[in-house]
Formats: structure tokens, sequence, C-alpha cells
């Protein structure tokens, strides 16, 4: 790789950084902890959220990816995602403490998502199905394609969605089908998302819910 | 799409660029109803089952175990890296959705077309064979022995696909290959395929091309580099690569981006290096010569000079020769 090459990247990334308003920046867990304060009236103390079965679910926060999670919150200030309640909240943190309430937020350790245990055999296994293997007849890919085995999440694109609320992940797939939420890259989960069935939705949100989001959790269960 | 008046791929995609159907819509409905309909009046048109039909299939037990191996081998093909895999990839990285997709190189298509001549190793091959061509190359390893458990589970998945297809079928297989967009009036671009491999590719498959992997665990597979398929595989020719693009990417986005796009995509990722090709004969020049009509295998990349697969870096197997290259098959029988 020559060095022209790596200049002429590095600053393709640079600009298209600069152009999402998501400059990298070394967020402070510490800090994080106290610029958070006005986020744990939904997202919980522990990161847990919750899982609000007739509401808006509150996702869990515990254990993301830091880099995902701020360019959410830069998504919402900006409009690209579109959320009454969190773009003003996002509206009252700087570059910088963002940077630091998703560095607090990522290192907490992953609580177990709420709202699948009502789920039946059958809409489990169809969840499992999709998740693992996708439906191909419905040019449905696997969730695990872009979000890593066990739906563990995969850098700082594709977000864990295993052990997270059934609510919040069925309502962000409606946004999706709906085009109500596009700010995922290149359209690769809208597009999916456009192909299932409401039952497919569901069937997604209960499994992944009752999934470990991490080894740790894996390994206690 | 109803308008478009034939089957063919170039027809559809040239219908649906005039009338702007939407990608997302077309994708699924393309592969799902209008276009397999028509294909069906003079093509074979073959659904293969899921692995939920398996389940309720009246076969024996024992054979439900025997194909339930084999996809789990297909599609982690991983479990045999370091015996029979050499790279970062999976049988299933290119034959998408379990092997069973059009225009994703379905291989149902062997256990029907074979056992037939094959022009790559001018001899007649069976499925086990073809199978093997394909560690060689395409895993970049060695396979597993004719007869042995992994390649007899292997070959029962794919002639467990082609459930209810006729052998040897009179027409042309519909979705067979990855058949290639016509090749664009501009000749593809290096510059411009970096670019376009930078927008639309990198964010899974990296910048450097290296595809990835998360907590040591396969994500994304790699298009170049020495975790990639060696020179010898049939997705390292220019046209098989524009296709599997053009038909398959982006993931879940298929026939999105234009033909100028994959085939400028393409030119970009096969002029990257790969491991040597296993027939490597010690000289690029002569390896090219016999083996590499239709792969930039050989050529000098313009704006570097770099003569592609001018190594001898074999990637992971090192010095492990894969014992199916170059083995003579039919030598006794007479010369008609």
């Amino acid at each position: 790789m020559n060095n022209k090459y790596v200049s002429r990247v590095g600053l393709c990334v640079g600009l298209t950084l600069i152009a999402a308003g998501a400059v990298a920046q070394e967020g402070d867990a510490e800090r994080g902890q106290a610029a958070a304060a006005s986020c744990s009236a939904c997202h919980q103390a522990d990161g847990s959220g919750m899982n609000l079965p007739d509401g808006e679910s509150w996702p869990r926060l515990a254990g993301l990816d830091a880099d995902y999670i701020a360019k959410q919150l830069h998504d919402f200030k900006a409009g690209r995602r579109e959320n009454a309640t969190m773009a003003t909240f996002a509206n009252m943190l700087n570059d910088q403490q963002i940077a630091d309430v998703a560095a607090y937020y990522s290192q907490l350790p992953a609580t177990q998502g709420q709202g699948g245990d009502e789920a039946d055999e059958t809409l489990l296994a169809r969840g499992q199905q999709l998740a693992e293997r996708g439906d191909w007849n419905a040019y449905i890919v696997s969730c695990q394609s872009c979000h890593g085995p066990g739906g563990k999440g995969v850098g700082d694109t594709f977000p864990g969605i295993a052990g997270q609320h059934a609510g919040y992940i069925r309502t962000q797939l409606s946004a999706w089908k709906s085009e109500t939420r596009s700010n995922d890259p290149q359209n690769l989960m809208g597009a999916i998302a456009k192909r299932m069935s409401d039952d497919d939705i569901q069937a997604v949100s209960a499994w992944y819910a009752k999934q470990p989001a991490s080894a740790d959790q894996e390994s206690t269960q | 799409m109803i308008t478009c008046p034939r089957l063919l791929v170039l027809a559809l995609t040239g219908c649906s660029l005039t009338v702007g159907i939407g990608m997302s819509v077309y994708a699924t409905s393309v592969f799902a109803q209008e276009e397999r309909a028509d294909a069906a009046l003079n093509q074979l048109v073959h659904e293969p089952p899921t692995m939920e039909d398996l389940e309720s299939a009246d076969i024996h037990p024992e054979l439900k175990k025997v194909i339930r191996y084999g996809h789990d081998l297909f599609t982690n093909t991983q479990q045999l890296r370091g015996e029979n895999v050499f790279n970062d990839m999976n049988c299933s990285s290119c034959h998408l959705g379990e092997g069973r997709v059009p225009f994703s190189a379905p291989v149902w298509t062997a256990a029907i077309t074979l056992p037939d001549f094959r022009g790559k190793n001018q001899h007649v091959n069976n499925l086990e064979e073809r199978i093997a061509g394909c560690f060689a190359y395409s895993m970049n390893g060695v396979p597993p022995e004719y007869g042995s458990d992994e390649m007899l589970a292997l070959s029962a998945y794919h002639q467990w696909l082609a459930t209810g297809a006729p052998m040897y079928p009179d027409k042309p297989i519909y979705g067979r290959g990855f058949p290639a967009p016509e090749e664009p009036a501009e000749g593809p671009s290096y510059a411009r395929g970096e670019t376009a491999y930078q927008e639309n590719c990198s964010i899974c498959h990296q910048e450097n091309g290296a595809g990835h992997y998360e907590n040591d665990e396969y994500v994304f597979p790699a298009p170049w580099g020495d975790g990639s398929n060696n020179w010898g595989a049939g997705i390292a020719r220019l046209e098989t690569m524009a296709g599997f693009i053009y038909q398959n990417m982006p993931l879940g986005q298929p026939r999105s981006l234009s033909d100028q796009q994959a085939w400028d995509i393409a030119y970009y990722i096969t002029s990257q290096e790969r491991p040597q090709d296993p027939r490597y004969t010690g000289d690029v020049a002569e390896t090219a010569e016999r083996f590499h009509g239709r792969s930039l295998y050989g050529q000098t990349r313009e704006h570097d000079g770099h003569v592609l697969g001018d190594h001898d870096n074999f990637g992971e197997k090192g010095d492990i020769k894969p014992w199916n290259v170059g083995m003579p098959r039919f030598e006794n029988l007479s010369e008609e």
C-alpha cells in the first residue's frame, strides 16, 4: 500500500466523519457518568433501559460500542435520526460530553434484554432462523451476517442486538421498514427491514431479547 | 416490472432502469416472482428445499443427520481451518443463502450437471471432484479425501438441494453462476474502482480488503490478501467477480450497483494480490499462459508496475500442496 493511497483514503474518511459531525473524540467514562445523569431517568443508572410493551421502549445502552452510541447521539442532534425525546436530550450534550457519555455506557456490564418471555416456541424458532440463517426466499439476509455471531455486534457500525429489549428492536425495525429511521450506512438495514413481515419483526425481537449480550453474561447463565 | 417482456437478466435490468423502479422493491420481486415465472418458460427454474423442509422430509433420519452436517460445513467451513481450509472463507461467503440463491452460483446445479467434462482440469469431474476444486482454490486449502465423512456430507447437502430437479437438464438453468452484466462502454478503471470500493464495500470488507473478524469469529470475508481465495479460484477472474458483485452486493441489495460500478470494483479487487495459484510452475508468465486467460494474473498493474501473481506466497498453507491439483484421470481410456 503506497502513501498516496493511504493519504487519499485517510482524507476520504476524514471528510466523511466531519460531514457526519462525528469526529472521533476520546471519551472519558468518569466524566461521562456525571454527564449521563440526565439520561438515567429512562436508560437507568445501570444502563439497562426498559422494555415497555405498549410504548416506546428505552434501549439498553450498557455494553454497547462507544462509537456507535456517539454516532446515534450526533445523528439525533443533527436530525439524521428522529426522536423528539432524544433530540432534546442529545442537544444538551456537546461533542465532548457525547464522547464521555458513550464511553461511560460502553464500559458498563450488559444487562439482560426483556420482552421475549411471552413469545411462543414457533415465534422463537422463526426468530432464530432469521437471526442465524435468514430467509433467502424472501431475500432476508441473516441478522448475524452483519451483527456478528450471536448478534453481539461488529465494530462501531453494526450494534450488538443480542440482549436488547424486544420492544426496542421491534420499533426500530418497524421504523426502518416505514423509512422513519434511515441513519444506517448504505441502507444496509433499511433494505432488509422492508422485506420483513410484522411477524418476522416480532420473532427476531423476541429471540434476540432472550439471547446473552456478552460472553460474560453467557457464562453466568 | 410486469411490462418487461423477456426473462433475460440484461433485458430486465434495462427495463428496471428505464422505469426507475426502487432497488429494494426490485430485488425482492425480481428474484421471487416475475422473473422466475417468465424464466420458467424456457429455463430450468428450481427452488431448492430449505433446512426447515429437511426436518419434515420423508428420508432416513441418518441421511438427515449427514445433510445437516453438510449444511454446517458449507456455512461454517472455518471449522476445517488448518486442516482443509487455510484462508478466512466459508463456502457460503460466495455462495450466498446457503448455496440456494439464484445468481449467487447456487451449488445444487453441480449435482444435476456432473459428471461432465471440465475445461479447468481437462477431464470428466464428478460432484466430489468439483467440491475438491473449491477447497484447493477458493478455500486456499486441501480437500477432504474422496469418500470421507466431510466430502460425503457436503455432496449429500448439494444433492439434496437438487431434490426434484432433473438430471442433465435440457434447458439452461435459471440463476446459474454469477452472470456478469454486459461490459460497459467505458472499460473498467482501477481508479474509479478504488473509489467505488471505498464508498460501497469498505464498511464491511475494510479499506485494505482484509474482511472482518470480530472476537476471532468470521463476519465479512476478505476480497483479497492472504485471507482470501487464491489466484486459481473462479472468482479471481474479472468477469466472475463483476457478476458476483452486481448480482449480490452490497449484501441485501442485489443489482443496486451500476454495470460500470460492478466492473470497476471487480477490476480493482482482482488487481490486488492473493495467495499463489497451486498450479504455479515457478514462473509467473508460464503459469499465466497455461492457466489464466480470464484473470489479471501475470499482468502488470499500471499505476505501480507490480506484476500480479509474481510471488511465492501461498498464504497460510505454506508448502502444503493440495493433492487433487494436477491429478490425472482416465489415462487408460483409448483416444477416439
